[in-house]
């Protein structure tokens, strides 16, 4: 793989990923019903590998956006690749190599844990390949979701969070190669999200592709290596965990005591204000403290602008104007 | 093995594991049994009353157009019930997230359908035999009608459940399929003869799968005197043959249509949009 990365740079495509190299490729990404535009341009692409979490709050347009390359919604512009195909004109072949954690309700009650496992594993049988065997041995499965003492339980009588453990294990009995998860842990309790989260980063190391969302940011900071920040139907960030706590968090506060009053003083470049402070008084400052805003902080604030009457447009262009303005100061 | 040749075989064992899990849950017999057996006990009481003009008891006349109608039922009702339950809880979500799964649940519905319609017959059928005069399935050619009638009956009734169920996501809507149904069975000749229907309505039951099924099994069941209480003394194969035949092909034409749009409307997002709607209905 590196090989061919190091001739495509030879041949002066540098950064351009092979098509091997890209598992999901999003351009412009539109959706519209009537004149509500659900997605207006949204573009991004993940690696063979790559963990990336869409983020934002309900409405943001992410599930949406999973189901366009779930195959399971049109899409009204843009170009989509999911595994080199169209998710519109998938065939079973391409289907078989993705993997869909649905949210389930209560399908399938009366199937037992393991009998619907080995069941729809069938389905990946043909799909084995020297590379990839399918589908999952379905006890190994059912230990990886810590189902083992449940196997031969009916669906129906399992838990609410054993039951999203069934949903994932469901999405890959067919060893995918890209799987799909649309808010996997809403309602787990913290062990199972432990859980959950352990199995994620095990299927990663494995090479699979997963696109995830959730409006966790917490979440998504112990998952992703890409996060994905979706409000008003585009992208407002994209990076690292790290990348987008620099990049977000742009307000740093400080506060101090004079003369045995209080102050606070919100501010971009804390030390040059720190500085200043002093100079202007010599004397009498104490308690000082400065706190850069954390990047949860700085999301919720985004998410909460979004949300209240100030309209996504306007939020969102205010949100890009204080990034560029960063981007500048730094 | 091909990957539709496995998605196949694999419906063919969801239909047995679901019959499977329908014979050992007490609700779901209870649903099977309660019919059939409420029918017989009133056929039973019925039977010292005679066909109009014969000495032939009421109670083993109606009997065969109880099972014409128990096919119906199976095949129409049974498969619209069962789309529109398993789309608003998802089961059909996840056939579609899996490589040929439509083709699977599909033939898993029809195996099911076909061993469900099997059984439902045989629950009236076998006490039927042994608790009725006059009813006796003679010979191989009697049985051979009796499967034909039952395979046709389940050919022209599945799709049109099929067609019903793609139509509609809200099993709240099965009961005005149900009603229609009720009318319709009270003028295809199974509890009351056809011939003494005026003539504008008994044109209208013999439009329908339900009439010729009862005549089909009636044709298979009673002895070959009680052909004078049919329409032209005739038992009318022919016709039956070409009426199912008609229903069969136009559901089988329309069918795949609707469900292949169903599939595709299939999400996620709608599947939630139906659960809040089924909640809201419980609270």
């Amino acid at each position: 793989m590196s090989m061919a990365r190091a001739a495509a740079t030879d041949d002066g495509h540098p950064m351009a990923a092979t098509s091997e190299d890209t598992a999901i490729d999003v351009r412009d990404l539109r959706m519209r019903y009537g004149t509500n535009e659900v997605l207006s341009g949204v573009t991004f692409s993940a690696r063979r590998g790559e963990v990336v979490v869409l983020l934002g709050p309900n409405g943001a347009g992410k599930t949406t956006t999973v189901e366009i390359l779930e195959g399971f919604r049109g899409r009204s512009a843009g170009e989509v690749s999911v595994l080199g195909v169209d998710p519109t004109h998938g065939d079973e072949a391409w289907r078989a190599r993705l993997g869909v954690v649905l949210q389930s309700w209560r399908d399938h009650g009366k199937w037992r844990v393991r009998e619907l496992l080995r069941h729809l594993g069938a389905y990946y049988a043909p799909y084995s390949t020297e590379r990839t065997r399918r589908p999952w041995d379905v006890d190994e499965l059912v230990a990886a979701v810590g189902l083992s003492e449940h196997a031969d339980a009916k669906i129906m009588r399992l838990s609410g969070g054993q039951r999203r453990r069934l949903d994932v294990a469901i999405g890959i009995v067919g060893c995918p190669e890209v799987l799909f998860l649309d808010e996997p842990t809403a309602g787990f309790d913290p062990h199972a999200r432990r859980e959950f989260h352990d199995l994620v980063h095990r299927l990663a190391d494995e090479d699979t592709t997963i696109l995830l969302t959730t409006h966790d940011l917490d979440e998504a900071e112990k998952l992703a290596d890409r996060i994905i920040v979706l409000a008003g139907g585009r992208i407002i960030a994209d990076g690292s965990a790290d990348e987008l706590s620099r990049r977000m968090s742009t307000d740093a506060e400080v506060r101090w005591t004079r003369d045995g009053e209080r102050f606070v003083h919100a501010t971009q470049d804390a030390t040059a204000f720190v500085r200043d402070l002093l100079v202007r008084h010599d004397s009498g400052i104490s308690d000082l403290e400065v706190r850069r805003a954390s990047l949860e902080e700085t999301y919720m604030k985004l998410v909460q602008r979004v949300e209240s009457g100030l309209g996504d447009e306007e939020a969102v262009r205010a949100f890009l104007r204080e990034t560029a303005n960063q981007e500048v100061t730094r | 093995m091909t990957p539709t040749s496995a998605a196949a075989r694999a419906g063919m064992r969801r239909g047995l594991i679901e019959t499977r899990q329908t014979l050992t849950n007490g609700q779901d017999l209870f649903n099977m049994l309660f019919f059939p057996i409420v029918t017989l006990i009133v056929m039973f009481f019925m039977r010292d009353s005679t066909l109009p003009g014969t000495t032939f008891s009421l109670g083993s006349a109606a009997m065969p157009g109880v099972l014409g109608m128990q096919v119906a039922f199976a095949g129409f009702i049974g498969v619209a019930a069962v789309l529109m339950v398993e789309r608003e809880d998802g089961t059909l979500l996840r056939a579609k997230a899996v490589p040929n799964g439509m083709l699977g649940y599909l033939v898993g519905k029809i195996v099911g359908g076909a061993v469900g319609g099997l059984i439902g017959v045989l629950i009236i059928l076998v006490p039927g035999l042994l608790l009725f005069d006059g009813l006796t399935v003679d010979g191989i050619g009697a049985w051979l009608t009796l499967l034909a009638v039952l395979l046709l009956g389940l050919v022209a009734t599945m799709p049109l459940g099929a067609v019903v169920g793609a139509l509609s996501d809200n099993p709240r809507n099965l009961g005005l399929v149900f009603l229609p149904m009720v009318g319709l069975i009270a003028i295809s000749g199974i509890f009351y003869p056809i011939t003494a229907l005026p003539g504008w309505l008994s044109a209208i039951g013999q439009v329908f799968p339900v009439y010729w099924l009862g005549l089909g099994m009636r044709s298979a069941l009673l002895p070959d005197a009680a052909v004078v209480a049919e329409i032209g003394d005739s038992w009318r194969h022919a016709e039956m043959i070409g009426v199912l035949g008609a229903w069969s092909a136009a559901g089988l034409v329309v069918a795949p249509i609707l469900l292949r749009r169903m599939a595709r409307r299939e999400s996620g997002a709608n599947m939630t949009a139906r659960r809040d709607r089924a909640l809201q209905r419980v609270q």
